[in-house]
């Protein structure tokens, strides 16, 4: 496909390596935000073909990992009523919630539907207007335009069965909450190139000064990835914390104004807990006030489960980068991707799955830091 | 500013689903192999490698047995339908044991309301596949449930066969050295059932591979007789499922090559777009073969000279272990591990 | 993530009511699907966007993907002289 299979050559991959292999000269560590990322980098081993001491940390940015437990028991309960169809993304269906997950209501009669794109849920709401239609709003900045324009046609179009479960969360403010961690080991960021299609970098310029870290807005595909990660070891072998631009392609500085400005009409920003992480100001979305009637939260008025910890489960650390899966005691055996403990094994993009399927294997019984 | 405190962190346990029966458990992935184990081989007490289809001596004759259900969403799609299909599945379990299908049965499950016109349409396929294959649909049975016990026609073929001479095929059979053979394009089935129901949107011209794969079969057992060591159609769970499959039973390890897989520009595009691993897309018209090193050559050129064989390319190889891994070489020359599928293959965005 | 993939705009379809979505057809490789343009009001036919959950985000820029790829070219061949050639198979 054109412009993907240019960014896939071997040759250059192998080019790449070698100048990644000359300019190293010590150990740095990156860590490449997206969960999109992590896939291709564990997918296609690259992790392996790096220099030795160019160690990429896993970042939280899987939506699926960081949605918080009490909105999956939420979806749970609005999914099971019968008058519901339930719309999400096929990537939320097997999240475990306190008990079970949207498979196993719809394995008890539940009417769960995945769907493509928003616009789908929409159109099924016009289709029955004697349901409830819920779609399960979840995801970055890249996906709440598009969540956005489903509550805004919905809205001009009069459709009132239709309701979303919002649970958006915002990439800066969860890069600054990680520097902030008296633990952080992270030196070079790769920021999202979908996310900052949509926002633009103007957000990460004031982080890379502040904090002196570089970050370059990469793509995804396996050439990206290693010049991404070139452009940040570069960065932190001459001293310099800029952001650059590796996805030139496809991301502009001021990203896409369209995009943003129906955003910020239908959504407001809020403090949003993170699984791993905990609450942290302004990084997350919600309903604006004119579109409050859409809210399925107030609709069906789910109200949030407190959850027991598993003290075996070390999502916290592993979505904060201070540590591998592989120095959990659970990994592969008690946590799986058949039987996940926590999120990060759930989502084929989660880091604990992506290192599993990739057939990463528990370490030696000795568990240490890593870094 | 917020400071972490690592011991906010919270993790759920998830209660695992232990009492019923998850779409997932009939994904061809690792949920059906916990079905099989934990629920109907434990009942029913059977042992040895799972096949496709079973060898069972009548008086003299190396007879092979095997019977499939099929319950397609949509029933009509690109390149056919529930009748076609219910028809070529049973023929190519029958011939991934080197069988040359003889008789079929076949039942249907029709619910209450289901339009007659729609089953006349589907007997026909059924008639017309079988027919293609020559082998007669020799008996069968109808049960008619009430409306809303069923989704509208299930349909269950049986089929007896007559083993090759000299074939002698089965999962167990791989054994270092062998070259790992793929008939054709992979994901072309499943894609074309996700195209064609309802929801995903996509004006693809993707067809099914939905197709018998006897003849195929009878041409690799003529150009290699005992050297065709493994056979297998990967159908649910896609091709990476059927290596697993075959990796374990003959307790051997798999070794392919990412760029070696022939897979459709289109059926690529609709997998980057639903975040789908093509080697987990089931296929109904493709098989992957294990074959002596020195028997490789003869076989491939006699897979491309059949009509399902001619996109037929060597993948990889069998190694001595560790028993039941596949690894891949991926685009960048570096290794993975292809793991199964866990439960229902599922579109995502991220 | 965010699963994003360039596809080529091959139609846009006329709108009943200006409150209405801008929808076209955009082709992956000739798979074909009905996907919001909203976003990308300044893509045309023939232009290639990045197509995310039905919505293009981002119109590709062919001048910078070309650069990008020339960048990659640019750089030296070394790793055969250095490590032997059977790394570079």
């Amino acid at each position: 496909m054109k412009y993907l299979d240019e960014y896939r050559d071997p040759a250059l991959a192998v080019k790449l390596l070698a100048e990644l292999h000359a300019t190293a000269t010590r150990p740095w560590a990156v860590m490449e935000v997206c969960g999109g990322q992590t896939h291709t980098l564990v997918r296609q081993g690259i992790d392996e073909l790096l220099p030795a001491g160019i160690r990429m940390i896993h970042g939280p940015g899987c939506p699926v990992c960081v949605t918080p437990l009490e909105v999956i028991d939420k979806a749970l309960a609005i999914a099971a009523r019968p008058e519901v169809i339930f719309t999400s993304y096929g990537d939320m269906l097997r999240v475990p919630g306190s008990a079970g997950d949207l498979l196993g209501v719809r394995a008890r009669g539940g009417d769960v539907r995945v769907v493509y794109t928003p616009l789908d849920a929409v159109r099924i709401a016009r289709q029955h207007p004697d349901r409830e239609v819920v779609f399960f709003a979840v995801g970055f900045e890249t996906t709440a335009p598009a969540n956005a324009m489903a509550v805004r046609y919905a809205a001009d179009a009069g459709i009132g069965n239709f309701s979303v479960l919002v649970s958006h969360v915002l990439v800066p403010p969860a890069i600054t909450a990680l520097l902030d961690a008296p633990d952080n080991q992270v030196q070079g960021f790769l920021a999202a190139g979908h996310v900052c299609a949509v926002m633009g970098w103007t957000e990460y310029e004031p982080i890379a000064a502040r904090y002196r870290v570089p970050i370059v807005v990469t793509g995804f595909e396996p050439l990206d990835l290693l010049e991404g990660i070139l452009m940040a070891v570069r960065q932190l072998e001459q001293g310099r914390s800029e952001v650059e631009n590796q996805y030139a392609r496809a991301v502009r500085r001021t990203g896409n104004t369209a995009a943003q400005e129906v955003v910020r009409r239908v959504f407001r920003v809020t403090e949003r807990n993170w699984r791993g992480i905990g609450p942290i100001p302004t990084s997350g979305l919600a309903l604006a006030a004119e579109f409050s009637a859409y809210d399925a939260d107030t609709r069906f008025a789910t109200t949030g489960v407190r959850t027991e910890e598993n003290p075996d489960c070390i999502a916290g650390a592993i979505l904060r980068g201070t540590k591998l899966p592989t120095d959990c005691a659970a990994y592969g055996t008690r946590c799986t991707p058949r039987t996940p403990l926590g999120a990060p094994m759930v989502s084929a993009e989660g880091t604990c799955a992506a290192f599993h399927n990739s057939g990463r294997r528990p370490a030696p019984s000795t568990v240490e830091e890593i870094g | 500013m917020t400071t972490i405190d690592p011991t906010r962190a919270t993790c759920p346990a998830p209660q695992a689903e232990t009492e019923r029966v998850l779409l997932g458990h009939g994904s061809g992935g690792q949920l059906s192999t916990e079905l099989l184990d934990d629920v109907i081989i434990a009942e029913l007490g059977t042992a040895g490698p799972l096949e496709d289809a079973a060898l069972v001596g009548i008086a003299d004759v190396d007879a092979v047995f095997s019977t499939d259900s099929f319950v397609v969403t949509p029933r009509f799609f690109p390149g056919g339908d529930i009748g076609s299909l219910a028809v070529h599945g049973t023929v190519n379990d029958l011939a991934m044991r080197g069988a040359r299908p003889v008789a079929l049965a076949l039942a249907y499950v029709l619910e209450e309301g289901f339009p007659l016109a729609e089953l006349r349409t589907i007997t026909a396929s059924v008639a017309a596949a079988a027919r293609a294959c020559g082998v007669p649909v020799a008996t069968g049975d109808t049960k008619v449930v009430g409306a809303g016990a069923a989704d509208g026609v299930y349909v269950t073929t049986t089929g007896i066969g007559v083993r090759l001479r000299d074939a002698f095929p089965s999962a167990a059979g791989g054994v270092p050295g062998d070259v790992v053979l793929l008939s054709g394009h992979v994901g072309d089935h499943g894609t074309a059932i996700l195209s064609a129901r309802e929801g995903l949107g996509f004006e693809a011209e993707i067809r099914s591979d939905s197709r018998p794969l006897h003849d195929l079969v009878a041409a690799m057992i003529a150009a290699g007789a005992r050297d065709v060591h493994a056979l297998r159609d990967p159908t649910r769970g896609g091709l990476a499922s059927a290596l697993n499959e075959l990796a374990a039973a003959s307790e051997v390890a798999v070794e392919i090559t990412d760029a070696d897989i022939p897979i459709r520009p289109q059926v690529a595009a609709a997998c980057e777009l639903l975040g789908l691993d093509p080697l987990h897309v089931a296929n109904e018209g493709c098989l992957v073969a294990f074959v002596a090193p020195g028997s490789a050559d003869a076989v491939l050129s006699a897979m491309r000279g059949t009509e399902a064989g001619q996109a037929a390319r060597a993948i990889g190889t069998v190694t001595g272990g560790p028993a039941g891994q596949v690894t891949a070489r991926t685009t960048v020359g570096a290794r993975r591990v292809v793991d199964v599928l866990i439960g229902e293959q599922l579109p995502r965005i991220c | 993530m965010c699963l994003g993939i360039p596809g080529r705009i091959v139609a846009i379809d006329d709108r009943a009511d200006p409150a209405d979505p801008v929808l076209g057809t955009v082709d992956f490789a000739g798979l074909r699907r009905s996907v919001c343009l909203d976003f990308t009001p300044a893509a045309g036919i023939g232009d290639y966007v990045i197509v995310h959950v039905g919505f293009a985000i981002s119109q590709i820029d062919e001048a910078e993907a070309a650069k990008t790829l020339a960048v990659l070219d640019a750089i030296p061949d070394v790793w055969e002289t250095e490590l032997g050639p059977e790394a570079a198979t």
